[in-house]
């Protein structure tokens, strides 16, 4: 479980994030939804310590991480993965050496036990077979599987996705999606997605929560949504006058 | 201000890199890759330059001691202590620094760009240890060697070119490059090599390190660690020269 309480940010005069407080709960789809500039991807690197709050806490399952020494940071960072926008792949390193590199760094495995690691993380988001590549060699939809391989590699207790779909056909998004959801129920993981794609609100979204002008302004669960009245998740939902159309009458 | 800014966040990052690894055996793993990279990688460049430069320093000397009262002897000697002195600690430093401290702020700067720096801090690896010590260590251990080649390519250069000019016969390069050695001048020469070495990889992954936005500012940090090393190796080269030399 991931808490925020009060979190705030100013960036020079402007106000990014205001009073964000939100629990993430573990085992679930969390999604963090809004429009480009809602102060979304400012609230991920706030949460994963790259980024310093002006004002607020985050909590890993009651451990205070903004007010922790680096060290502590540090610890709590090992049981964190994450899946960055663009992969964020090492690559000058193939695929099984990417997907081996925190086994290589926090654990004492032997050599058959990473390579069984790695090749299980990669047949999980369907890539095995694929070990000698490097990222160069890989198309948008593999490279983010291929980090969200080395994203759960080390058994993490939180994942976080920035915007997983992001440059993606709808066919290879859901295809991630539904990847992000078996994953965190599996392993019973503390998911954030950060999204603004409504096929993965809909797919994965077991406990969302909408920023609007860096405000916590809604949440709710994917069933919800359809039933909200809230004006701005409307508008969220409903962006395009095609979808406009199909906004169930009251 | 700006200029006390940067030596002060130079000093920071110095200080996170020298932070204890986290993991010897990869640290050694990384340490040997970066010694084939930047070092091995260097070589081709490093010999032709200096085969090159020794010839050329023997032609200039020949045409500058063209005089009856310097024995021809003398071509071996000037070429010997030009290459020892300068040409292959502080030329072919510059050199590196052109090639290897580029390639460093680029590597790392693409890195930082492409969130990949973001993604060993979030897994809570230093990030600035385990970038930049391994080209450090790398550097510093491996440029020595370098320029020892450097120098037996380049007094060889001049052999070479002595005899093809007809400048001085093979006794008399030989005999030339054989007399007044001082062994002080080789220790004297390594010394600034291992100062130059430390220069180019720590400015060159600084640059890197802290570069914001893309791939303009990519290449922008990739110059700034070029001009910056040129300067910081000329001015190190001057001070190491008035302490050992003079001093």
């Amino acid at each position: 479980m991931i808490e925020l309480k009060n979190i705030s940010k100013t960036f020079g005069d402007r106000n990014v994030l205001n009073k964000v407080s939100f629990t993430f709960e573990s085992g679930k789809t969390n999604l963090v939804i809004g429009e480009s500039g809602s102060g979304k991807t400012t609230l991920l690197k706030i949460m994963v310590g790259l980024h310093q709050p002006d004002i607020g806490e985050v909590y890993y399952n009651n451990r205070s991480f903004t007010g922790s020494s680096d060290k502590e940071k540090q610890f709590i960072r090992k049981e964190i993965g994450m899946l960055f926008q663009g992969g964020a792949l090492f690559d000058s390193q193939t695929l099984e050496e990417n997907v081996a590199f925190p086994l290589d760094m926090f654990t004492n495995l032997t050599k058959k036990e990473k390579t069984d690691r790695v090749n299980f993380c990669l047949e999980r988001v369907n890539l095995e077979g694929r070990n000698k590549l490097y990222p160069a060699e890989l198309s948008g939809g593999m490279k983010k599987r291929a980090a969200l391989a080395r994203a759960i590699a080390n058994h993490p207790k939180y994942l976080f996705c920035d915007e997983p779909n992001s440059g993606l056909d709808p066919k290879t998004s859901l295809v991630i999606d539904d990847l992000i959801k078996v994953i965190t129920e599996d392993y019973n993981i503390t998911t954030v997605v950060i999204t603004h794609d409504m096929n993965s609100v809909m797919e994965i979204g077991d406990n969302i929560m909408l920023l609007y002008k860096g405000n916590m302004w809604w949440k709710g669960n994917k069933q919800e949504v359809l039933t909200t009245d809230n004006k701005e998740m409307l508008d969220f939902i409903y962006a395009s006058e095609f979808m406009k159309q199909l906004m169930p009458k009251k | 201000m700006k200029l006390l800014y940067h030596i002060g966040n130079y000093f920071l990052l110095l200080k996170r890199v020298f932070s204890k690894p986290q993991k010897y055996s990869v640290y050694y793993r990384q340490i040997l890759l970066e010694i084939d990279s930047l070092g091995i990688g260097s070589l081709g460049l490093i010999a032709i330059i200096s085969v090159f430069m020794g010839g050329v320093i023997t032609i200039q000397s020949a045409y500058n001691f063209n005089s009856p009262f310097i024995p021809l002897y003398a071509i071996g000697l000037g070429t010997r202590e030009s290459i020892v002195l300068e040409f292959s600690p502080t030329i072919i430093s510059l050199i590196l620094a052109g090639k290897v401290g580029s390639n460093i702020s680029s590597e790392i700067g693409t890195m930082r760009i492409t969130e990949q720096i973001d993604a060993l801090e979030i897994m809570g690896i230093n990030s600035a240890s385990y970038l930049i010590f391994p080209k450090i260590v790398a550097a510093v251990f491996i440029n020595p060697f370098l320029v020892i080649i450097s120098m037996f390519l380049g007094v060889f250069g001049g052999y070479i070119m002595g005899i093809a000019t007809g400048a001085c016969s093979s006794y008399e390069y030989i005999f030339g490059i054989q007399t007044l050695f001082v062994p002080f001048n080789i220790y004297y020469s390594l010394t600034k090599t291992v100062v130059f070495a430390f220069i180019i990889t720590s400015v060159a992954a600084y640059q890197g390190y802290y570069t914001k936005g893309g791939a303009l500012e990519v290449g922008k940090a990739s110059t700034r660690s070029v001009v910056y090393n040129s300067i910081l190796i000329l001015i190190a080269n001057l001070v190491i020269t008035e302490i050992m030399l003079v001093g």
